[in-house]
């Protein structure tokens, strides 16, 4: 009897740790954990095409552009823009943040973790906090 | 008795092999396959990967020196190709891992043509060999399965549109000589190398291809991938003229 107490107890702990892990074994392109290392290739990978070697917005791509890229070192600018409008225009594009269609929707190649420590990245490269406000 | 069924099944191969070599049939075939797989592995697979399957890295991308070609059946017209092997010339402006093969100037980063190397051309008979056994490998032929890719009517004002303003494309490839992005291969020749259904399935879904491309799927409706089919189509040929 207590064995099959023992057992049963046994199964719902298995079963709540399996909720537990439910999300985390959601199918992602990476793991959770994006180190600055990683996100700093991911931005020289995907984004530098577009927003250049040293993140101005003069990337190879930019002369026959009809709207420039961002440039991401610009503190002002990228200080008034908030970690959830950086990130959708990231994972969405630009329409989704009532911007270009020159910046393409990421989500289809980044995972959200990667999109996240992007964000991140971007902080760094701007040296500046996001203001509060609508962003 | 289990060795006699056996040489039973396997008299069927022996019969074919016996007719083959005495009609001289299957040799210069089976000779012809093995000199394309041991020219492609000797000329080819230091900057190629042949067998699959894609990186599925960004280191792995970002180290790659020449486009997958584990699929070339199912990306190229057999016919181009063996034409371009015997006269390379540059398809993606800024070469395989763009990351690689630019500068910084004081108004924009341009391509350093400097660090990047010329596709060796080789001879008509070696260019056959090698397309011939290039054709023969469709590792993503059952992506290919199901496109089918339907005539539009479009004219050329809107199909620029298309490509320039309302998806975009512009922003990473050609459109014509000296006209667009430089991180993505130029597109006024991507019909005389590329097959239709080929360019539908990859702009349809770039990761499903190579799941590290720096190319974005951009959800493209069926519609718009038949009429981007079409102006790709459009242009090509049109430097020539």
């Amino acid at each position: 009897m207590s064995t099959r107490a023992g057992q049963g107890r046994f199964a719902i702990a298995v079963l709540l740790l399996s909720l537990l892990w439910a999300p985390l074994a959601a199918p992602v392109h990476a793991d959770d954990a994006v180190s600055p290392r990683a996100a700093e290739l991911l931005y020289r990978t995907y984004c530098i095409q577009c927003h250049g070697l040293h993140g101005t917005g003069s990337g190879i791509n930019v002369r026959d552009m009809a709207v420039q890229p961002r440039d991401h070192t610009d503190s002002e600018a990228m200080s008034g823009l908030n970690d959830e409008r950086l990130f959708k225009a990231i994972r969405e594009g630009g329409p989704a943040v009532t911007k270009s269609v020159l910046m393409p929707p990421w989500g289809g190649v980044l995972s959200d973790p990667e999109i996240h420590a992007l964000v991140k990245y971007l902080r760094k490269l701007c040296a500046c906090e996001e203001k509060r406000g609508p962003g | 008795m289990r060795r006699d069924f056996a040489m039973l099944r396997s008299l069927p191969l022996a019969l074919w092999l016996a007719l083959a070599v005495v009609t001289g049939t299957a040799a210069p075939t089976l000779a012809a396959d093995d000199a394309g797989g041991a020219l492609l592995t000797e000329r080819c697979a230091s900057c190629h990967n042949l067998t699959g399957p894609a990186t599925t890295t960004v280191e792995g991308i970002r180290a790659r020196k020449g486009p997958d070609l584990f699929y070339a059946g199912d990306k190229f017209r057999a016919e181009w190709l063996e034409g371009w092997l015997q006269k390379p010339a540059r398809i993606r402006p800024a070469g395989a891992f763009y990351g690689d093969h630019i500068k910084a100037t004081d108004k924009w980063d341009v391509v350093d043509e400097s660090t990047l190397a010329a596709h060796p051309s080789l001879s008509a008979a070696d260019a056959r060999l090698s397309a011939a056994a290039l054709m023969q490998r469709h590792a993503g032929r059952e992506r290919l399965q199901g496109v089918k890719v339907e005539e539009v009517s479009l004219p050329m004002f809107m199909g620029d549109m298309l490509f320039d303003k309302f998806k975009g494309c512009i922003a990473c490839h050609q459109s014509g000589r000296d006209y667009g992005g430089l991180s993505g291969p130029e597109l006024y020749t991507a019909a005389e190398r590329l097959r239709p259904e080929f360019m539908y399935s990859y702009m349809q879904n770039p990761q499903a291809w190579d799941p590290r491309i720096w190319m974005p799927n951009m959800h493209l409706a069926a519609e718009d991938l038949n009429k981007l089919v079409t102006y790709l189509q459009m242009i090509a040929g049109e430097e020539e003229q």
